[in-house]
């Protein structure tokens, strides 16, 4: 059965340091959610509190109705699949996806039947009757995707499942992820810290910094309008300019330090009076043209890259502030080093935070956190 | 990170070991210091302590040991490390077989070698009576000081050649070509490059065999006559036939328990201070030996080899030698007679009390093992942190101190197991337990936590987790572990010659009383015997475990 999770006000201490404050979340049913984050954010911690493997200090978790704080690991109906894919050594590849089966006393036959299902769906069926040192790391990671969904659990939850494998397979195997969850219609938390990963399999994402929830959204609304600059920051590349925002007769216009202005709009009506802001541009969201003593900030090249599809240019504004500009590569030559250059913004697209970075002024942030889409 | 756990059944499981290790082991060890400096009259002495340090009888045998176990650990590391060199990077013939032999040594009864090399370079051995009686040359004969170097040393360069060949498997092939590159090759890469690569490996197996050599007792009782050791010492003051002195032979445990702790702290600091971690992706290819250079090579493993394997022919040689009547003297010609007169000497039971003492201490040493493993990877506290300690504690506890303990906590009512199987089962458990734990602790740190999660998680009991996913993982390092506990427990001497009566006599007492009576027709065919068993369970061994890092 598919369930949802939703966890209140959870607290998690290791001695006295205390690593999640007071994190509230909600997992709709059949859904693939991402806690994404950096290193020691708290997203595995946060995980294997679902999963019962930490001690939770604070607030509730619950499966649907059913609160599982204190209910025994093995009894909540969990597939896991874990960083080092966790396959027992010294059991077959059968007897590994069958060792759930087993546990709940079912029927030889029924137990026999589901793994070969599962075996089927993830193409492990050949290698059955294998010893798993014998298999390669994708291999390894079918089995344990098979193993964990074996058992039909109430949902599935994945720890950094694809950081064991190389660039090619993670490609892979994250559509094999991601067309499976779609396929078993399981809730899924998936725990990653790679942002690309994220945005590939995640219906939603949750940004994670120091055990505080940034931002939930879409992959398309973290993207486009990120809660604050550590969001902004984390996912894809951006460029922080200090500036100003400027009111005038219900217009705003945003100003950076050399003088630049461009008409802004969307700014929430709290926000739109005259204050020092924080600009952030992704590196696709700056225009870029020789200098011919027009409009835009002015910038010297310091250093380009030809990616082919792009070019990477990383400049030197007039105020001291580096940035780095991607612009579709043209057939004209590439902008030699040490050129004068001005850089317009594109301002649909740009976000703007408050001085501290905490807030986006802009309209369009979709924190989602709510029960139903 | 600590985490706050739900109790479950491994907070008993801790209690229950605990309170077995204070009954059995800091008891007894608390008893024997209590004995030390607790006069007759219940007031607290050091008499016990100044009679020892005032009379040059007694503080010789410490010099006298440490004399002797200095020569043997040099010894150790110059027969040792060259072996392992060549065995590590030239491609041998007959390598596999020098391996063997070199196990094959280091695990055989202690005082064996000893009074196989009695029976040929003693007095009236074989080799000293050719040579009268042949060319009228004197060439002396080997008991004290060379006896115990000759034995020692073959006995215990084994564990210099094993601990060698890990270090040297151990250097990347491309620190080798890194150094050929800046212009250093040949010998003087041997020594500033090799050497210097395995150094903290040196220092741990040198320390390892002094501990050893310090400790032994057998070979120093048999073959050193006026040359006392220190666990001889020990051993005599305690069984001396004008009446035991037991206060007296615990203040010497103590002093025996405080040199070896020193030399284990020693040890400990030292591995501590210059150990760096060496990973080899590309181990060193081992070279073709050629020439005269490979010849010299060959011979020089083979002497050694055979030079410290022939005393256990030799003794299985002579089991089947006549002897006279009284079974004192060897004659010529061949027959069973040795082994029927050892049949008439408790030969069934001796054999019936060794197999029956080693299954059940294996038994129990595994179970206690895995458990305290475990604890001190899984659940790390205090409790279990300060089993841990406990364990380890026999480490540095010399067989006949453990015996002599263990008799003076349970020598009286109402624990009165003095004479008794269970006391025997006690020391050897006690003796071998750290061992298995060593290996049990290793092999469970390699395997990761997940594993564990993922069959709870998949709706396996903690229990059932244990018994079919850990310990299963755990298996081959257990068994290798336990077999080698097995063959030390059947050639354990020196707690046993404190502990055994008629009843409960071992394989390597009846041996060694047969030694002590000049019964030397029954004697090696005792010794045949428990060498035989000895070379089978290390041959089973060496089937089974694959790696060639055996941690003795």
């Amino acid at each position: 059965m598919r369930k949802n999770i939703s966890i209140q006000h959870a607290v998690k201490r290791y001695g006295n340091s205390t690593v999640i404050h007071d994190l509230s979340l909600f997992v709709r049913e059949g859904e693939f959610f991402t806690l994404l984050g950096p290193s020691g954010c708290g997203k595995t911690t946060l995980l294997r509190m679902i999963a019962g493997f930490n001690s939770i200090e604070g607030g509730d978790f619950f499966f649907n109705d059913t609160r599982i704080n204190d209910m025994d690991p093995a009894k909540r109906n969990i597939g896991m699949v874990f960083q080092n894919y966790a396959i027992f050594p010294n059991l077959t590849v059968r007897k590994n996806i069958e060792f759930g089966l087993r546990n709940r006393k079912l029927p030889k036959e029924e137990v026999r039947a589901q793994a070969e299902k599962f075996m089927h769906l993830m193409h492990v069926d050949e290698y059955a009757d294998r010893l798993p040192d014998r298999l390669s790391g994708g291999q390894q990671q079918r089995v344990a995707l098979a193993r964990a969904l074996a058992i039909t659990p109430d949902v599935l939850l994945m720890d950094e499942p694809l950081s064991n494998l190389d660039a090619k397979l993670r490609v892979e195997m994250r559509s094999v992820i991601k067309e499976i969850q779609n396929k078993v219609g399981i809730t899924t938390v998936y725990v990653t810290h790679d942002q690309e990963e994220a945005m590939a399999v995640s219906d939603r994402i949750a940004v994670m910094n120091d055990g505080v929830i940034q931002h939930i959204g879409t992959p398309k609304n973290i993207y486009q309008r990120p809660a604050n600059l550590f969001v902004a920051t984390f996912i894809g590349r951006t460029n922080v300019l200090k500036g100003r925002l400027l009111a005038e007769s219900g217009r705003t216009f945003i100003e950076t330090h050399d003088g630049y202005r461009a008409e802004i709009r969307g700014v929430l009506s709290g926000y739109a009076s005259d204050r020092d802001i924080v600009i952030s541009v992704r590196p696709e969201e700056f225009r870029l043209k020789v200098d011919d003593g027009g409009d835009g900030i002015s910038a010297t090249i310091r250093d380009s890259v030809f990616l082919g599809l792009n070019t990477h240019y990383f400049v030197t504004l007039s105020t001291g502030e580096e940035a780095e500009i991607i612009q579709e590569s043209s057939i004209d030559s590439i902008i030699e080093p040490g050129t004068r250059i001005r850089l317009t913004v594109n301002t649909e697209k740009v976000n703007i935070f408050s001085e501290d970075g905490s807030a986006n002024l802009l309209a369009g942030v979709v924190n989602d956190n709510a029960m139903e889409a | 990170m600590k985490e706050k756990r739900r109790p479950d059944m491994w907070i008993a499981v801790s209690a229950v070991l605990f309170l077995l290790f204070l009954v059995f082991l800091i008891f007894p060890l608390f008893q024997i210091m209590k004995q030390s400096v607790i006069a007759e009259d219940g007031g607290f002495t050091l008499a016990q302590f100044r009679k020892f340090f005032s009379q040059k009888y007694y503080t010789n045998t410490i010099s006298n040991s440490l004399k002797v176990t200095l020569a043997v650990t040099a010894c150790s590391l110059l027969v040792g490390i060259p072996m392992s060199y060549f065995y590590s990077f030239y491609r041998l013939r007959l390598s596999k077989l020098v391996f063997t032999i070199s196990i094959l040594c280091c695990m055989s009864a202690p005082f064996l070698g000893a009074y196989s090399w009695i029976l040929l370079l003693g007095r009236s051995g074989v080799i000293t009576t050719f040579f009268r009686s042949s060319f009228g040359i004197d060439i002396g004969n080997i008991y004290g000081f060379g006896g115990i170097l000759l034995v020692q040393t073959l006995k215990f360069f084994p564990l210099v050649f094993i601990y060698m060949n890990g270090a040297f498997r151990n250097i990347d092939n491309s620190l080798m070509e890194a150094s050929a590159n800046l212009g250093c090759t040949g010998l003087k890469r041997l020594f500033t490059v090799v050497l210097a690569l395995v150094m903290p490996t040196v220092l741990a197996a040198s320390l390892l065999v002094f501990m050893r050599a310090f400790a032994d007792f057998g070979t120093p009782v048999v073959i050193g006559e006026g040359y006392m050791t220190f666990p001889v010492l020990i051993y005599r003051e305690f069984v001396n036939e004008n009446g035991a002195d037991y206060g007296f032979a615990s203040a010497i445990s103590v002093i025996a328990i405080a040199v070896t702790a020193l030399v284990f702290l020693a040890q400990k600091w030292a591995t501590r201070k210059f150990s760096f971690s060496l990973n080899s992706l590309h181990p060193v290819e081992k070279k073709e030996a050629k020439g005269i250079g490979g010849f010299l090579m060959h011979a020089y493993c083979y002497l050694v080899c055979i030079i410290a394997f022939m005393p256990q022919v030799f003794i299985i040689y002579l089991s089947f030698r006549n002897t006279n009547a009284a079974g004192t003297i060897f004659v010529d010609g061949y027959s069973l007679c040795s082994y029927r007169a050892a049949m008439s000497r408790l030969l069934m039971r001796s054999m019936g009390n060794t197999v029956k003492l080693g299954l059940l201490a294996l038994l129990f040493i595994i179970v206690i093992a895995i458990m305290i493993s475990y604890l001190t990877v899984r659940r790390k506290n205090v409790l279990n942190d300060t089993i841990d300690t406990f364990s380890m504690i026999p480490y540095i506890m010399p067989g006949v101190v453990i015996g002599i303990a263990l008799l003076t906590a349970f020598g009286h009512k109402p624990f009165k197991l003095t004479g008794t199987f269970t006391i025997m089962l006690l020391a050897v458990i006690i003796r071998r337990l750290p061992y298995t734990i060593r290996s049990a602790t290793a092999t469970l740190s390699q395997i990761p936590m997940s594993i564990e999660e993922a069959s709870i998680s998949l709706g396996a009991s903690k229990l059932k987790t244990l018994t079919r996913i850990t310990v299963p993982m755990m298996s081959s390092g257990i068994l290798s572990g336990a077999i080698l506990s097995w063959v030390a427990i059947l050639t354990e001497v020196s707690s046993a010659i404190i502990l055994y009566n008629n009843r409960s006599i071992t394989m390597t007492i009846s041996a060694y009383v047969a030694i002590t009576r000049g019964n030397e027709g029954m004697a090696a065919a005792f010794a045949a015997i428990l060498t035989v068993m000895t070379i089978i369970s290390l041959l089973i061994y060496l089937k089974i475990s694959k790696s060639e890092d055996i941690r003795l």
